[in-house]
């Protein structure tokens, strides 16, 4: 396809179809041999996801570390080129787009991440950090812009006196606001929040939620929220996608995933959140402890890459892989890939069997062994 | 007798910016065999308190009491420390990774400390770490006994610390944070874990941490801190359930509620205030949404509320005013009356 340019001016309205993707795949090499410099190996961090995001709402995609969720984040702002697989945006295929005319596209898709500490850099001042969207991809005069980053600033709750400030004159929480102020400055269709509030407390945290929040019904924002807190995720999302090294195990609508989810891992993920809500403990179901730690996405295992930790697998799950589809009963748009789901009312935490020196063995710290 | 006993616990650091005043006032007890859960947000001195009658503070200075067995041991010299260290007390901290020496093998880190306290041969001390690392749930610990601690995942390091808490079976294990840089999936492994070593062992353990789930699930007593002081402490049921002090109350509807309740969230108003001077009033008075004048004059003592024995709060409202609802109905009221 040649490219052409991707029309970003085009009216979006709330339900439109913004972002589709279609079996997106990302290997990175890993050079073991330091005098060849061979790629030996490869990391698989995403490996065949599709999802679809409609404008307005905000996708919920939550996992365990290495499971390839702030990689999915990178390919889908275009920080890394994809392995295989198409990413369009409001209709056109970005995968393909060469420099000059992936330009305009990142104004329209803009990040938010996790560590306020790390991503504003501690020698320019806060007004200079906010200038530089509009540096970049604008025409305006220095007055203009100065202008725009004090408007932006009371727009996030960051008073436009501290303009001349440098990052470390501010607290974590203040900081993030900087960082979600430089990621609406030019009025993004998608902002990619990766772990937005992790390294906050939860008193701060709780105000970055319902800024973002109001954002995004002010602005119409359409957000992806990386989090590994399902507290959290569940409170902003409208979907929820569940990954697992580097696959989507499960995905629907939200409450359809918190209360009847069918992927024994999201069912054991679940469980295994320590709550503080008291009323809710009380009717929770029984918390399954899994064996083992996520095995190494390096070499995952065969078939469902869940199955050597899972509490229902049978012969089948280590041979085929099962595809993400709609299960008899659920409503559409919610998808499990899963040979045996959770049938409603199963009690998940009798069929888990105690966990065998043999099983611990094949599946834990295959990273650090294989070094 | 308490096991543990910290009384007015004060703990300031001399920096180049000026004294930093990183605990004003700690008073916590612990039982033996039970479990306390100290709770706080970032800087509200939870770490500093345990670190600093353990010894571990360089150049801190301490005042106020902390009787282990009724032993102070802010008086002790730095050898009696030592010596308890390890084997009446003993810590894991957040990261194994940075606890653990890379150079020295697990086996060989797990049998030191049996080695510098209890006086066994080095073969008995050997065999015991085989059989701790078998305990903590490590697959074949006579082969992994000599791994380097590069070689285990997260979650075994986490293990191996434990191991290492357990080789002197100490009275008392201060733990910090120990799952916060584990997935939920191993933090649960590791909690279960703790709890059944505790039960094997009788060991009491402090648990420090930012998160309320865990402490609502494993403690049985909760201390809440605030820029240096507790603010609250109850039993687990009782905090979670009763809280008294608005801090708790406004923590604690900080969380998304995890039973789906829609609508926004309640933040706590503001920032936390600055340490770099000692607080002669209530520290939470500055955010509280039902700030008194009393609560000006002078920062409130600890008194018994609520309708369960050993409940106490930091706060000058009437003591029978708990839960969460009457907080609910009040922060509105409050919130109101602002606009």
């Amino acid at each position: 396809m040649t490219t052409t340019e991707v029309d970003l001016e085009a009216q979006t309205s709330k339900g439109d179809l913004l972002l589709e993707v279609q079996d997106v795949a990302k290997y990175f090499p890993v050079r073991n041999n330091a005098l060849f410099n061979r790629a030996q190996a490869s990391v698989k961090a995403v490996d065949g996801v599709s999802l679809s995001l409609r404008v307005g709402e905000t996708l919920g995609v939550v996992g365990e570390s290495g499971c390839g969720k702030s990689t999915l984040a990178r390919l889908i702002a275009a920080l890394h080129p994809v392995t295989s697989g198409r990413i369009r945006f409001k209709g056109r295929e970005i995968t393909t787009l060469d420099r000059r005319h992936m330009r305009p596209l990142r104004r329209s898709i803009q990040m938010v991440f996790q560590d306020p500490y790390g991503s504003l850099n501690p020698r320019r001042r806060v007004g200079s950090i906010l200038s530089d969207p509009f540096a970049v991809h604008t025409q305006m005069s220095r007055a203009e812009m100065r202008e725009q980053v004090r408007d932006l600033m009371s727009r996030v709750g960051l008073s436009p006196e501290h303009y001349n400030r440098f990052p470390a004159e501010f607290s974590g929480g203040q900081r993030q606001r900087i960082g979600i102020a430089r990621a609406l400055a030019l009025r993004p269709d998608l902002i990619i929040c990766d772990e937005p509030v992790s390294a906050l407390d939860v008193s701060i945290q709780a105000q970055i939620i319902n800024l973002l929040e109001d954002l995004q019904d002010e602005f119409m924002l359409t957000y992806i929220f990386i989090a590994h807190d399902l507290s959290v995720v569940r409170h902003v999302s409208d979907r929820i996608a569940v990954m697992y090294l580097g696959k989507i195990v499960e995905t629907g609508p939200v409450e359809e995933i918190y209360s009847s989810s069918r992927h024994p891992y999201t069912a054991s993920l679940l469980s295994a959140v320590p709550v503080a809500d008291r009323a809710f403990k009380n009717g929770r179901k029984a918390r399954v402890i899994l064996s083992g730690d996520v095995p190494s996405p390096q070499n995952p295992p065969t078939g469902c890459r869940f199955h050597p930790r899972c509490p229902k697998a049978q012969a089948i799950c280590s041979s085929a892989e099962p595809p993400l589809e709609q299960k008899p009963g659920d409503p559409v748009g919610h998808l499990t890939a899963c040979h045996f789901p959770v049938e409603a009312g199963e009690a998940l935490a009798l069929a888990s069997r105690e966990p065998t020196d043999a099983e611990d063995a094949e599946a834990p710290d295959a990273a650090g062994e294989q070094s | 007798m308490s096991l543990l006993e910290v009384r007015d616990l004060r703990v300031s650091f001399d920096t180049d910016d000026g004294t930093v005043y990183a605990v004003q006032g700690m008073s916590f007890s612990v039982e033996a065999g039970q479990t306390l859960g100290i709770v706080g947000e970032s800087g509200s001195g939870k770490s500093v308190s345990t670190q600093a009658i353990m010894g571990l503070t360089p150049g801190a200075t301490i005042t106020g009491e902390a009787l282990l067995d009724g032993a102070n041991l802010l008086t002790m010299s730095e050898g009696q420390l030592q010596s308890i260290r390890g084997s009446k007390v003993s810590l894991i901290f957040q990261d194994p990774l940075t606890s653990l020496h890379p150079l020295y093998r697990v086996g060989s880190q797990i049998a030191e400390a049996m080695l510098v306290h209890g006086h066994v041969a080095k073969a008995e001390a050997r065999a015991r770490a085989v059989e701790l690392l078998g305990q903590v749930g490590i697959p074949e610990p006579a082969k992994r006994v000599r791994d380097y601690p590069h070689q285990f995942s997260g979650g075994m390091r986490q293990r191996v610390m434990i191991a290492m808490a357990l080789a002197l079976e100490p009275k008392l294990i201060i733990a910090d944070e120990p799952t916060t840089a584990l997935d939920v999936t191993v933090q649960a492994q590791i909690l279960e874990l703790l709890a059944r070593m505790q039960r094997d062992y009788q060991t009491a353990v402090i648990l420090i941490t930012h998160d309320l789930g865990v402490v609502a699930d494993v403690a049985d007593e909760v201390v809440i801190m605030y820029a240096g002081r507790p603010m609250e402490r109850a039993g687990v049921e009782a905090a979670f359930v009763e809280p008294h002090h608005p801090y708790t109350q406004g923590l604690l509807q900080s969380i998304p509620s995890y039973s789906g309740r829609t609508g926004k969230l309640r933040p706590i108003r503001g920032y936390p205030p600055s340490l770099m001077h000692q607080i002669d009033e209530c520290p939470f008075a500055s955010r509280c949404p039902l700030v008194h004048d009393e609560c000006r004059v002078a920062p409130p003592p600890l008194k018994p509320v609520g309708t369960r024995p050993g409940h106490l709060s930091a706060c000058v409202l009437p003591s029978d005013r708990v839960g969460l609802v009457a907080a609910e109905a009040s922060q509105a009221a409050a919130g109101a009356a602002e606009r």
